[in-house]
């Protein structure tokens, strides 16, 4: 009776917003709830057909049709593990990365040739909140959901805890998005980067957020195992500090219960601290802990191997979350911060590089013995090389948080690259590698659709990737230099419009590798759909992915030191 | 391996864990950001910082709405070359009223920290309806529809008693005449003498060239043109105010 419940939900939500509509005089709350409504009677149309399907199956089971209940039997009849949310959480996180990539682009195109712009609700200064939300929040937000429902009832032996909440966490999170995105294209922003969405909205996702917590923590109580695994503990600090960032960021006064403004409770450099504290740490706990939750356990699950040093995860876990909540102010180098707090920072952020490493040479390392297994797939390949970026911006960033370095590469696009480097090599690649990991074995198919168009969607988003960051490395660097630039006599060389038009090529480039990330992107849409439909395109070269189908396996048990808390 | 066995308690107890992960996660942020409130030196002591006029904030949240700090940031830094381009480096007392702060973290387009005075009306309305039209090679959007939508502020005082609610000083007397001040400000045939008391140095302009009309234009060119003009920086100590 789900679906059920979904349109009692949804039918509840369109009330909710009427009644807004009908006491506001804020005309973009108006407008916004108009959108709003559209998209949940388009969502209301679809659960009660879902309803209708559910309920005539029910009575056909009941009626003792057995032959048409058992031909069309479900694939959620009778499993071990709640692995429905899963699935629509691969399909919501395939949907929305596509989404997000191609906001992406069009931004990027935005600003090689500003005509791109469609004033006022296209423009670039609403559409970029919306690609940067839809991609951290968007996709890698469902990335993480859908894989930390997996991986906790895998490592636990136990079903999700609380029965509807589970739904009520992707239903709600994906409300929360159309929430947000609806704003955006109208308007309705904080101003806060990477925390864009008005009041209404924080209070919304603070509630699904905990009931998030509950499913989880309540999923770890119910566990078989004695112990949690270490992909649990950073999906678990993930969690929780993303709910105390969320909360103190957001502390603002609304000027009205039914309009959409609202003004932040801290102003000025206090502001601008809580601000980047909470900034810094969606890369750093949203970002990457709960994407180290999933190296931890999708890596050697895919190379068959153990995780190489239970030791380092421990030091890893603790020393990672204690030091990066550190390294905020270093985005307010040389500002009208307090310098104590900016050196403070800085050394934070440096001394970060090592737990990111010891992170990195653990996620590597776990294919020792597994190496050779690089040739022949292209789903461990993708998590090598997201493993490999992470690295690789895990070493830049503590660069860049260098006060001189800072001077030359803040407000440039070399920041923008350095971001790229994080979120299409990291974050894209390694939840890439577990819809891929996750669709055959969900959906019951012995194999993948296709596995070369893995290895293509991994090379296309490879060189992608690498043109992008260059690309921009030459545009940041370009651009700092210029700013500074003196002649001879002591006067500045460049006026600031000569740093813009020297970019030009750099901007068009940048698009280009977007656009084949993007490419990449609509592939693997395409495999996860034809995945889903059944059938095989190409042959099967190899193993790939799909050799250990069985998908309720408790992570693989190790022979090496220390491994008694995968076992 | 004694700490492994001692780490052995925490895995055991998904509480204990949470409760634990948690601590260890808020002492960076105690230790950095509280100070910031209390520390007498974190905002320098300065002449002339005034709460924005109702429709400078009107101009601000359309500042904020369209999404403008994505590409300019209000933030110069004490450098050489950004104090000869910008003006004096940012004070952290300049943004004392900002709820938000508006500083930025990206230069697409140019730091707007001081952009108050060195252009005329007419030029930041030209810019916004079609920027090319000034900075040719410029690849900023259009904001024309600005020009041509009528400000809403029914519900300004509303802002101004929810800014006092976070600790700007609005006084009764600005609240009360919140509207009233921000139709003077676009009206230079007005009596605005009064307005001119509650707000030091505001100036009173019809700010898009459109008298028939209060439009997001006037707000936000008014709002552009006061960024960086309070501070008296004749007047300002710099020794004294070292950190």
């Amino acid at each position: 009776m789900k679906s059920g419940f979904l349109t009692l939900v949804i039918a509840a939500l369109a009330v909710l917003a009427l009644g807004a509509v009908a006491r506001s005089s804020d005309p973009l709350l108006v407008q916004q709830a108009v959108l709003v409504g559209a998209v949940l009677v388009l969502a209301l149309v679809f659960a009660v057909r879902g309803t209708a399907k559910e309920m005539s199956n029910d009575t056909l089971a009941k009626s003792g049709w057995q032959g048409v209940a058992k031909k069309n039997t479900p694939l959620w009849v009778n499993e071990k593990y709640s692995d429905t949310v899963v699935r629509y959480g691969v399909v919501a996180t395939a949907f929305w990365g596509v989404v997000g990539l191609l906001v992406g682009v069009v931004v990027a195109l935005q600003l090689a040739w500003p005509q791109f712009n469609i004033e006022p609700w296209l423009n670039f200064g609403r559409l970029r909140p919306l690609h940067t939300s839809a991609v951290i929040f968007a996709f890698g937000g469902n990335a993480l959901i859908m894989s930390s429902f997996y991986v906790v009832q895998r490592t636990t032996g136990a079903r999700l805890f609380g029965g509807i909440l589970p739904w009520f966490v992707f239903w709600g999170y994906q409300f929360f998005i159309v929430l947000a995105a609806t704003g955006y294209i109208l308007g309705i922003t904080q101003g806060r980067e990477y925390a864009e969405p008005e009041w209404y909205v924080d209070l919304w996702i603070t509630i699904v957020w905990v009931a998030y917590l509950l499913v989880f923590l309540g999923t770890l109580f119910k566990r078989k195992e004695p112990h949690i695994y270490v992909a649990n503990w950073f999906y678990l600090a993930f969690i929780v500090t993303v709910a105390m960032l969320h909360v103190v960021n957001n502390l603002a006064v609304p000027v009205s219960f039914v309009g959409i403004k609202s003004y932040s409770a801290f102003a000025g450099v206090q502001d601008a601290l809580v601000q980047w504290w909470y900034g810094h740490n969606a890369v750093g706990f949203f970002l990457t802990a709960g994407f180290l939750g999933m190296m931890y356990y999708f890596v050697p699950k895919q190379a068959n191997r153990p995780v190489y040093s239970y030791r380092l995860s421990i030091i890893h876990f603790w020393a990672l979350i204690f030091l990066y909540i550190w390294a905020g102010p270093h985005h307010l180098h040389y500002t009208a911060l307090p310098d104590w707090a900016q050196t403070l920072g800085m050394v934070f952020s440096i001394m970060l590089w090592m737990p990111s490493w010891g992170g990195m040479i653990n996620g590597l390392m776990t294919l020792s013995g597994a190496w050779h297994k690089l040739r022949t797939d292209p789903i461990l390949r993708m998590f090598v090389l997201s493993i490999a970026f992470y690295g690789m911006s895990t070493f830049e960033g503590p660069v860049m948080s260098i006060k001189s370095v800072n001077s030359l590469s803040h407000y440039t696009d070399w920041t923008i690259g350095h971001v790229h480097s994080g979120a299409l090599g990291w974050v894209g690649m390694i939840s890439f590698g577990v819809i891929y990991f996750l669709t055959p074995r969900l959906w019951n198919r012995s194999r993948l659709y296709s596995m070369r168009l893995v290895n293509w969607h991994l090379w296309l988003a490879t060189i992608g990737i690498v043109i992008y960051a260059a690309v921009m490395w030459v545009a940041g660097i370009t651009q700092g230099l210029m700013w500074r630039e003196y002649d001879p006599q002591g006067f500045l060389v460049n006026s600031f419009i000569d740093t813009v038009s020297a970019l030009h090529p750099e901007y068009v480039m940048r698009m280009v590798g977007g656009l084949l990330y993007l490419l990449g992107g609509l592939l693997m849409a395409f495999n996860v759909f034809m995945t889903i439909r059944g059938g095989a395109w190409d042959q099967q070269e190899d193993g790939g992915s799909t050799q250990q189908t069985d998908a309720s396996a408790a992570p693989v048990a190790g022979a090496g030191a220390g491994n008694a808390a995968i076992a | 391996m004694a700490f492994i066995d001692k780490h052995k308690i925490l895995e055991r107890r998904a509480t204990l864990l949470l409760v634990v992960s948690l601590l260890v996660v808020t002492i960076g942020g105690i230790v950095e950001i509280v100070p910031l409130f209390f520390l007498k030196n974190t905002i320098e002591k300065v002449e002339g910082m005034r709460p924005y006029t109702p429709l400078e904030l009107a101009g601000r949240n359309i500042y904020i709405r369209e999404g403008c700090y994505v590409c300019h940031s209000q933030m110069i830094r004490p450098f050489r070359d950004e104090v000869e381009r910008y003006g004096h480096y940012s004070l952290a007392a300049e943004s004392m009223f900002d709820h938000p702060f508006q500083w930025g973290s990206k230069r697409t387009g140019p730091d707007l920290a001081r952009v108050g005075g060195r252009y005329s009306d007419e030029w930041h309305t030209q810019h916004l309806i079609e920027p090319s039209d000034v900075v040719p090679e410029s690849i900023m959007p259009s904001y024309s529809f600005l020009a041509k939508t009528e400000l809403h502020y029914a519900d300004i005082a509303g802002h101004l008693k929810a800014n006092a609610v976070v600790g700007v000083p609005y006084s009764e007397d600005m609240i009360a005449n919140a509207m009233a001040d921000l139709e003077t400000q676009v009206d230079p045939d007005s009596d605005y003498d009064a307005f001119q008391e509650r707000y030091a140095k505001a100036s009173v302009r019809n700010f898009d060239g459109n008298p028939d009309m209060i439009s997001e234009m006037d707000a936000l060119v008014a709002y552009l043109q006061m960024l960086g003009t309070l501070v008296d920086f004749d007047l300002y100590n710099e020794t004294e105010n070292l950190r």
